[in-house]
């Protein structure tokens, strides 16, 4: 009736998983009571539970990202702990214990931090930057963020009842398989990531379409924002790599409840195929997430050089060279495996090839700044902290690319310590940076400032603290990965690395305070007019926060750097442009059809992972309900009428022209 | 693709048809698209079990049929064409396929690597018998 | 809010709303909703191909891998595969009916092609299921060998996707009936079609590489 569920799998004789569940449980309980006793339930329900808003949804992937970057990150911090002290002896974590919390580590960092971080920014973001209403999909949107939240709680549940998977983030068989795997874990990490995976899909096919076929009058594709050109690079390759993944991750699931024999030691499968499908869509996966990061730096230094972007079309060709090559490389992550000379060569130059788009991005940025007069706020931190970080990172992975140099360094910390370079110098240091600069246009207000500039700084320290150690010890011998050794050389490294992740840990909590800080400072941050940074696209166009509808009047495009041209004819004429002819505006009506999908698809999983049949069907029967529900809606949109809009733009413009007026009476 | 500030655009969804046709014309295209696919089907199968064609080319003639019948599914019934607008549905088509080849044959030729030095134990003492 | 979408009237002559039907009212240019809807299941299907392609990628290595169990050479039967290739193919032909016929608001043809595509589609999945068991009951189950894992998982993921449009084949025909021929249902319409298609498509391939090639070598 329960399948292989029980009171035995909920680890009541692991101190460290049920004081930590416990204090999240309470956490979640008393924030949920809280909600409800202050009547914020309906509002939450409405507003944001059931939003088909892009901007709503993008706030709500960043907001699921920040949370689960706490969860990995605590996971980081109990690995540098363990490696610190277990010199001569097994340390605090015994190695069931460990091999979980790496596994879940990176699980949780790449699929529900970087992921939804960079998937969120773009999803609030281009509407904005293409003079459009919404994505191409409202409904759909919802329903992939909903699913990809769906995935998040599954790894989170695995903590208290059951496992999770011990086999590092990717599971390769056949440690994987049932055999060596006979437990929940790697089956909570397949259902989990499968389930994620369609949100991520959903989100790929939304945003291309998004930005070939929802663009504002005018905006054809040389004059978009150059963010807007990395998100597509980026969902092109979602769309083409996660496929791979969901194939992939079947087959392993077939294997494991039905007996295929896809990568098992018997019956003839080949264990070496996982690796090989696995990583055609891995590394695509990293350019999925970095892409979007090198689009935000592009926003953010052409904005804060006060410049426009130095190179406009080579950044266009060398972002769709970047997404074309990706899916050359794919073999550098296994070099070791036994390919051979040829097959090794080829593949390491075209790793090689990769990296000079990427620095075509880099002098470009360089030139951008060069001759321009920096402001040096917080998100041009993380770029400069970016560009330095990002290019040692870049240099240790073409140094990585050359086969006999891998085959030395493969899998040791020289690896961990590239990847996450590449990683929190690209990836999140870009996610931080667009964090800052649009936080505003989510929110009305800025963040505190001088709390951003000393997290940037704990941060990019602790991460030079924390990481170039690891390079040395790659290169001293040490693995990755390791419970615990006994080479008293590598010592003094590991405690070093130590305090680097402490540093960061104080960077983070610096971020939860300026965050707290900067809403109950918000009246002295406002954004009054929607262009706090002297903005040079589109969405510094619109009122902080936008309203539903985006725009009151779908812009005119007239050039590249939409807005900017618009500020200039405004300062030349003295005046802002004229009033638009309002009209009555229609939006996609709200829907529980994304929430509603990943309640069942949450029980589905959880029912899948414990072989509770029954369960199975029943929750597939409820989503595929929901969907035909959805189907027979007969009124898809709502109207706002023109009265409405004129007020919510007027209160904008009366805002604007004071700015304006101020301006040139100050110049 | 570019165009001008105020060019409406003429973007046709895949799967219509780009210009006007009478559902008299509609039905030949489609009853063409079929009987060319029924030929190539059988040539295929035809071919498959012929001694008339060179064996080690089977493989071959059978994935030019199937290409060539595959674009007949691609005009006849999903008139994705190579009219001008038409491009974007066309482009997806062409990334789509470019990702199929690299994945398949770049799999392949790996794996024959692979295979060949890393045979596994069993394999070799197979050989061996 | 207009709602005139593409469309030919009695007379044959094209309707087109190109533009008119952006996210937006009014005089906005954009792409039409028709266009975006068909476009974003166009870039899925291509997803979707994607996804076939790993599976199908996984089969060619494994080709060789039968774990001294039986190849293909002994196990396809040319016979069947021809019968469920001729059910597809024509399947997809009475879809392609089934578009007109809505797109022109022609009830008996639309109704009748779907009926038609429903059993032809029916009939090959019968054909396929039946195919399956037999190779079971032998013992030549997907768990015998890795090549049979790779056979069942390849041809079996096309199978679970005709199901999957049998099902959304009785969907539309039931939203057709409870709501006529409105904009977005035709939207559907056109996506069904597209996804039916392309599921031919797939099949083409899947019986010229797996079974024509397997026979052959």
């Amino acid at each position: 009736m329960w399948g292989k569920l029980s009171w035995s799998v909920i680890p009541f004789d692991q101190p460290i998983i049920m004081v930590a569940s416990g204090t999240v449980a309470v956490v979640i309980v008393a924030i949920l009571a809280w909600t409800v006793a202050k009547g914020h339930m309906p509002y939450i329900w409405r507003e944001w539970l059931t939003s088909v808003d892009h901007k709503r949804i993008g706030v709500m992937y960043v907001l699921l990202a920040m949370v689960m970057l706490l969860r990995g990150f605590a996971d980081a911090l109990m690995m540098r702990a363990q490696q610190a002290v277990a010199f001569h002896s097994d340390g605090y974590l015994p190695p069931e214990h460990y091999n979980q919390i790496f596994t879940a580590h990176g699980t949780m960092m790449i699929f529900f931090v970087a992921m939804p971080f960079v998937i969120g920014l773009m999803n609030f973001v281009v509407p904005l930057q293409l003079g459009a209403r919404d994505v191409a999909f409202p409904t759909l949107n919802s329903v992939g963020f909903w699913l990809t939240a769906t995935g998040a709680l599954l790894v989170n549940i695995s903590l208290f009842i059951g496992e999770f998977a011990r086999t590092g983030w990717l599971p390769y068989p056949p440690l994987s398989e049932l055999a060596y795997s006979p437990g929940v874990g790697v089956d909570y990490y397949l259902w989990a990531l499968q389930i994620s995976g369609i949100g991520t899909l959903v989100s790929g096919i939304n945003l291309v379409t998004t930005v070939l076929k929802v663009r504002a009058p005018g905006m054809t594709y040389l004059r978009m924002p150059m963010f807007c050109w990395t998100t597509l690079a980026s969902n092109l390759l979602i769309v083409a790599a996660f496929p791979i993944l969901t194939a992939t991750f079947a087959m392993l699931l077939l294997d494991r409840y039905l007996g295929f024999h896809f990568f098992t030691n018997d019956g003839g499968g080949n264990v070496m195929m996982f690796m090989n499908l696995i990583w055609a869509w891995g590394h695509p996966e990293v350019y999925i997430l970095v892409l979007p990061a090198f689009g935000i730096f592009s926003e953010v230094v052409s904005t804060f050089s006060r410049k426009p972007l130095f190179g406009y079309r080579s950044m266009v060709a060398a972002t769709m060279a970047i997404c074309l090559l990706s899916f050359m490389v794919w073999l550098h992550h296994f070099f070791t495996m036994g390919a051979g000379a040829d097959v090794n060569a080829i593949f390491g130059i075209a790793s090689m090839i990769i990296a000079v788009p990427t620095g075509v991005k880099v002098f470009n940025w360089l030139f951008t700044m060069y001759g321009g007069r920096v402001v040096f706020s917080t998100p041009i931190l993380w770029s400069l902290g970016f560009m330095v970080t990002f290019v040692i990172g870049g240099m240790t992975g073409v140094l990585l690319a050359v086969p006999p140099a891998d085959f030395v360094l493969h899998n040791s910390l020289f690896l961990v310590a590239h990847f996450h370079n590449v990683i929190i110098g690209g990836v999140l240091f870009g996610a931080f940076a667009g964090y800052e600069y649009w936080f505003p246009k989510a929110f009305g207000f800025r963040l505190h400032e001088g709390l951003g500039r000393a997290a940037f700084w704990f941060w990019i320290v602790g991460f030079y603290v924390a990481f170039m150690p690891l390079y040395v010890l790659g290169l001293m011998g040490m693995t990755r990965r390791m419970q615990h050794y006994d080479v008293p050389a590598w010592r003094p490294w590991l405690l070093i690395a130590a305090v680097g992740a402490v540093l960061i840990f104080i960077g983070i909590l610096l971020q939860v305070v300026q965050l707290v800080v900067s809403v109950r400072r918000r009246e002295a941050l406002r954004d009054v007019t929607g262009d706090p940074w002297n903005g040079r696209s589109l969405e510094w166009s619109t009122a902080s926060p936008p309203p539903l509808f985006n725009f009151a009047v779908l812009p005119n495009v007239e050039g590249e750097e939409a807005y900017w041209g618009v500020k200039r004819r405004a300062l030349e004429q003295a005046r802002l442009s004229e009033e638009p002819a309002y009209q009555e505006i229609e939006m996609p009506r709200n829907s529980p059809t994304g929430f509603v999908c990943a309640f069942f698809a949450t029980w589905m999983g959880f029912a899948l992972i414990w072989h509770i049949w029954w369960l199975v069907i029943a929750a597939f029967v409820g989503a595929y309900a929901t969907f035909v529900v959805f189907a027979w809606r007969d009124h898809h949109e709502e109207r706002i009428p023109a009265e409405t809009v004129a007020r919510l733009d007027r209160a904008n413009r009366e805002a604007r022209g004071a700015a304006l007026a101020a301006r040139l009476e100050g110049a | 693709m570019s165009e001008a500030a105020q060019t409406e655009r003429h973007d046709v969804a895949p799967g219509d048809e780009e210009e006007p046709r009478s559902l008299a014309k509609e039905v030949w295209l489609y009853l063409a698209g079929l009987v060319l696919s029924v030929l190539l089907t059988g040539i295929s199968f035809f071919i498959a079990r012929s001694t008339l064609v060179w064996e080690p080319s089977i493989p071959i003639a059978l994935s030019v049929l199937a290409l060539a019948q595959m674009g007949v599914h691609l005009v006849f019934f999903l008139h994705v064409t190579s009219g001008p607008d038409s491009i974007n549905n066309v482009m997806a088509l062409a990334f789509g396929l470019l990702i199929v080849m690299l994945l398949v044959f770049g799999s392949l030729w790996i794996m024959d690597h692979m295979n060949h030095n890393m045979m596994p134990m069993e394999k070799i003492m197979q050989m061996q018998r | 809010m207009s709602t005139t979408a593409n469309h030919i009237d009695a007379g044959g002559h094209w309707h087109g709303a190109g533009h008119a039907e952006a996210l937006t009212s009014g005089s906005e240019h954009g792409a039409s909703k028709r266009v975006i809807v068909g476009y974003g299941f166009w870039i899925f299907l291509i997803s979707d191909i994607i996804m076939f392609s790993a599976f199908f990628a996984t089969y060619a290595v494994l080709t060789d891998s039968t774990a001294g169990g039986p190849s293909g050479r002994e196990l396809f039967d040319t016979t069947t595969v021809a019968w469920e290739t001729a059910c597809l193919l024509s399947s997809t032909f009475f879809c392609g009916l089934a578009g007109l016929g809505a797109y022109r608001r022609k009830n008996a043809l639309f109704y009748g092609a779907m009926a038609v595509t429903f059993l032809l589609g029916a009939a090959f999945l019968f054909l396929e299921i039946h195919e399956f068991a037999g190779m079971i009951a032998e013992g030549n189950g997907p768990s015998r060998s890795a090549f049979l894992s790779a056979f069942f998982a390849l041809i079996g993921c096309h199978g679970l996707h005709v199901t999957a449009g049998l099902l959304w084949l009785l969907t539309m025909v039931a939203q057709v009936r409870a709501k006529g021929y409105r904009d977005d249902i035709l939207r559907r319409i056109l996506c069904f079609g597209l996804f039916w298609h392309t599921l031919d498509i797939i099949w083409v391939a899947l019986f010229s590489l797996v079974y024509l090639v397997g026979v052959a070598r």
